[in-house]
Order: structure tokens, then sequence, then C-alpha cells
């Protein structure tokens, strides 16, 4: 069953001017995960307001659960959850100060309320940090506690916007590990990202979207084949290119490209084909002057499959192709 | 919407939990009129003749706590911005709330912020010999006065707040607007001195018909600036409980409308 569906999704501003959504479609089945990537401006954040109800499209239907997020979205609001590019607490008040305040607004009631947010401070590993403002705390913290103020009645359909976007290794490191304990508790989850390799980590299905539209759509391992997979990538000096480019080329089964004094094939082997290139040039006594695996990034996936880098398209308007009526 | 009460003064008890959190907000609010307090009853006090009985702290005081109580449009807008620009407000939005709870619950917050203002207010207006004597009911009643007008202006506030995109902008614009609008009128100095243009506008100024009713409730017989013949200077009460119930009427549905529509 698809849990979250959104169809033919027009949204544009300024009188048609900028077009954030042209004929956007996804769905998410129950039970998983999609990643929703793409750069800036692609239209992430208004294809998750829109599905979250605070945004209405021009055209297009979207359900959460079954539900019209447009005729119904009060019934929506109960099931879901949502949490942001931008920590949506308050942050004069302290962490458990917010939860206990979004408890009761769920209509938890008093001692509900202050119990649930006991339980989610020590899962998230705030405890310590509860009776502190939210301002004090660090980026990671910030965004666990504004993930746990979306999770206070356990919603079944979460939202994420940009989870880790801005957060230092670590932090998304630690933002990983809770998602996918969440995960693992059988929430559905539509996750909007900028990182191949965070999609890559939390996601069952990935939608590459770009000017408001999904470009492509497959598992990690589909997009990347489609782009390409990891590529080794060795560094010599001039005179050993020759000898080079034959272990690359035997290494690899696949032809070589060659880039000044680099080289560079597509690999399916991942580290060991990097090992067993390193054994070849050691034998053959070149020593690389670099040489790593190339792990397709978000540039690489939009140029092999829009044939442009990732563009942040809000900064220039897209002329509107496809019209829709409020 | 057997919730609808319960969100509401959730979204109210947010505001006091932030002044209990950040005590300095409630000095923040009073420090510039109590510096306003200082500067006319010691600096250009003495220089504006007023014929009152106890002197023109008497008259200054009332037009202090209406310049007071007129910053509640700004500090609702700029309050309400923040929350937008923060994101706060979106989450409100994708909680299962009552419509208008978070901006009711905003007004009736910034509402009991003005009581604990006011508070302050008339306790330095006492410190520099300021003496309503018109007895308890009065004085009381003036105060309710004052209450009502800073809660009717916080609703053009609440519609100023979702209108514009920084806070910084309402700063500025809410300066802009209450400036003229205190000074441009019998707060501080008599209108008569005014050219004609001027003084008809400051006799209708809502903040000129608030002063004159509160300065008649604190027992002021004397309304300098005042000239006979026109309407809202005779009936000062009239005119801004007319101005009061107005600005409500327009505001409430105007912001409520906004803020459900906002969406799209």
């Amino acid at each position: 069953m698809k849990s979250v569906i959104a169809e033919n999704l027009v949204k544009t501003y300024r009188k048609g001017e900028v077009v954030a959504l042209n004929d956007l479609s996804l769905d998410v089945e129950e039970g998983t995960v999609l990643g929703v990537l793409g750069p800036n401006g692609a239209g992430k954040t208004t294809t998750v307001r829109i599905l979250a109800t605070l945004l209405k499209p021009d055209s297009g239907h979207a359900s959460v659960a079954g539900i019209d997020v447009i005729k119904n979205p009060d019934k929506v609001r109960e099931l879901i959850g949502l949490s942001g590019q931008y920590a949506a607490v308050d942050e004069t008040l302290t962490g458990w100060d917010n939860l206990v305040m979004f408890g009761r607004l769920y209509h938890l009631g008093r001692q509900p309320s202050i119990d649930r947010a006991n339980e989610l401070l020590e899962r998230f590993d705030l405890v310590e940090a509860a009776r502190r403002p939210i301002k004090t705390y660090s980026g990671g913290m910030r965004r666990r506690l504004d993930l746990a103020a979306s999770l206070i009645v356990k919603p079944k359909i979460l939202f994420l916007d940009e989870p880790t976007t801005g957060l230092d290794p670590r932090g998304r490191q630690d933002m990983w590990g809770v998602i996918q304990d969440l995960v693992k508790g059988g929430v559905t989850l539509l996750l909007t990202t900028q990182y191949l390799e965070e999609a890559d980590q939390l996601a069952d299905e990935i939608a590459v979207i770009d000017r408001g539209t999904v470009i492509a759509r497959g598992t990690s391992d589909a997009l990347k084949k489609q782009v390409g997979g990891e590529r080794l990538e060795i560094t010599v000096e001039n005179g050993d290119i020759t000898v080079a480019q034959e272990i690359v080329a035997r290494v690899s089964g696949n032809s070589t490209h060659l880039d000044l004094r680099t080289i560079s094939a597509p690999v399916s082997t991942g580290s060991i084909a990097l090992m067993e290139t390193l054994r070849a040039l050691d034998d053959a006594k070149i020593h690389p002057l670099d040489i790593g695996l190339k792990r397709p990034s978000l540039d690489d996936v939009f140029l092999s499959l829009t044939g442009h880098v990732a563009e942040e398209t809000v900064q220039e308007p897209v002329k509107k192709k496809r019209g829709g009526k409020k | 919407m057997k919730f609808a009460i319960s969100d509401v003064l959730t979204i109210t008890k947010r505001q006091l939990l932030q002044l209990a959190r950040v005590p300095e907000i409630l000095v923040f609010s009073t420090i510039q009129p109590v510096m306003f307090v200082l500067l006319f009853r010691f600096v250009f006090g003495g220089s504006i003749a007023s014929n009152q009985p106890g002197g023109y702290v008497q008259l200054l005081m009332p037009g202090i706590f209406v310049q007071t109580v007129a910053f509640t449009l700004a500090s609702t807008a700029i309050g309400l911005a923040e929350d937008m620009k923060k994101g706060l407000i979106d989450r409100f939005r994708s909680l299962p709330i009552s419509r208008g709870a978070v901006i009711i619950g905003r007004t009736f917050g910034d509402a009991l912020l003005n009581v604990l203002v006011l508070a302050v207010m008339a306790t330095a207006g006492f410190a520099v010999g300021w003496r309503p004597t018109s007895g308890i009911l009065q004085t009381s009643l003036a105060f309710i006065f004052l209450f009502m007008f800073g809660y009717a202006l916080s609703w053009i506030g609440i519609l100023v707040g979702l209108s514009v995109k920084e806070a910084r902008t309402v700063q500025s614009v809410g300066f802009l607007v209450t400036f003229p609008l205190t000074f441009l009128s019998n707060a501080f100095a008599p209108t008569t001195g005014m050219p004609k243009a001027l003084q008809y506008f400051a006799e209708w100024n809502p903040v000129s018909t608030m002063v004159a009713a509160c300065r008649q409730m604190f027992g002021l017989t004397n309304q300098f600036g005042a000239t006979a013949d026109s309407w809202p200077s005779q009936h000062p009460l009239e005119t801004s409980l007319l101005y009061m119930v107005v600005l409500m009427v327009v505001f409430i549905p105007l912001s409520i409308r906004k803020y459900k529509n906002f969406s799209s």
C-alpha cells in the first residue's frame, strides 16, 4: 500500500514566473524510506510542505495514508510528524519545555506530555541538556530535539526535510543512527537531502528531482548503475601512463579515461579493485602520485541524468511549462 | 473544538514561560518608557507650562502609559515575524491544533505581558510624583482601557507580523508608525501650538483620545491642548472605545483569514 502519494503537483510563485514544482509525482510504499534527492531550489521543501499540509499546490493531488491533504488537512496533521531544515522549536525555552508544550498541543494531557517528553529526551541523549535553553544547544542537539518534537505522538508517517544539512560529520553520523533506528520501528519516511551518500545510507528508494520534477527514480544501486557507480582514479608520472593504463584496464575490465596524468575507469569491486591495482603498480615499480576510489556525487548523478550540473534553480526562474489553475 | 481553549492557553503559557526563562524581556519592554518618564519629567517637563495641580507629571503619565501600550503593536508583530522566520509557525501549523489558536494565544500572551509592563510603569510614575485623584474605581477603569487598547493594537501587530518577512523590518516600520502617532498627539505637549492641519490630525489621533480619556479617568480636569469644538476632544472616552471596537472588528477577522490562507 502507498502511504504517501503526490500526483502531478504544480506550484508556482510570483504569478507563474517562478516554477517551484512542475508536474511532480512520487509515492512512498508503507514502511519504506524514500529519499528525495536534489540540489537547492529543486522543489524538495515545497514538496514536503505540500504533503505536510503547510502549502496548497496550484494543481495536482496529494494524499497521506489515503487522506487528501488538501481537502482534509486536519486529519492528516494527526498522523504525520514533520521536522524541517530549520530547528523549529522555541529557542528561548528549554528542551523539556518545548517537548511538553508540543505534547500539550497534540492533546496528550499534562502528565502524559511530561512522561513523553522525558522518554524522548532519554532516547535522543538529551537528558543532560533538558533544562537548558535551546539557544545553548549544538547544531546536532538542536536537530535531535527537533526530530524528537515530531515524534511525540509516534507518527506512522514522517517527513524529514534535509535533516543533516549544516551538521558536522559527527552530527550527521549521529543523526543517521537515530533515523535508522526509527526506520527499524516501521515508520514510513520521506526524507529530502542534497547528499547522495545520505540517501544511499538511509533510503530504500531514491527519487532524484530537478527543477520541480522527478527525473529519475529507483534503488540506490540502480541509480548508481545508471550513473556508473564507483570509479577508480589514479594519477601517475608522465612516463608511467601507458603501463598504468594497461593495469587499470585489466583490473577494472573497462576502458579507461585519461585526463592529463589522471587515469580513471568504472569499477564494480570497490576496494578490492583498488588493492589489486596497487599490487600491480608495485610489481611494475610504479609509484602513483594519487590513487583512490571516487563515489558518484550528487553532481555526477545530475551530470549523467540531466547533462547539466546541479544548479540552484531558485536563482534562475524557469519559464512555466505546464500551467495550473487555482 | 473541545481543545480550542487548551490550545490557546498552551500558546499563551509558552510566552509566560519565555518570560520566566528570559526575565530580561520585561526589562526590554519597560526600559524605553521609563527613560521617557525621566526625560519628560526632569528634562523637558520644567519648560512645559501645564497649569495642572500636581504639576506636569500628572499630564505626562497618561501619555506615557498610552505610548507604552502602543508599542504592543510592534512587539506582537516582531514576536510573530520571528516565529515565522524560525519555522516555529510551520511546526505549529503541522500540528492538529485548532485554527487561530496560535495567533489568539499570542495576543493573550502579549496582553498578559502588558499587565506587568503597566504595573512597572505605574510604579515608576508613582516614584516621580504621579498621583491619580479619581479613586480606585476610576483609576482601575483607566488601566482596563489601556489594557484593551494594547489588545486591540496587538491584532494589527498580528497582521503586520504575518505580512513581513523580516522581524527587523517590523522594528523599523513599527518605529516609523508609533513615533509620529505618539508625538503628533496631546501626549507630551499641548496641541494648541501646532499648525492647524497637524492639530486636526492630533485631535483625531487615537493616541490623543486615549490619553485624554485616561487623564479624565485619573481625575484631571485640565485637558491641555484640546480645542473645545472638536468632537473627539470633547468625547475622548467614546471616541477611544469606538476606535478599539473598530480596530478589533476589522483586524481580528483580517488576521485570522491571513493566517489561514498564508499556505497558498
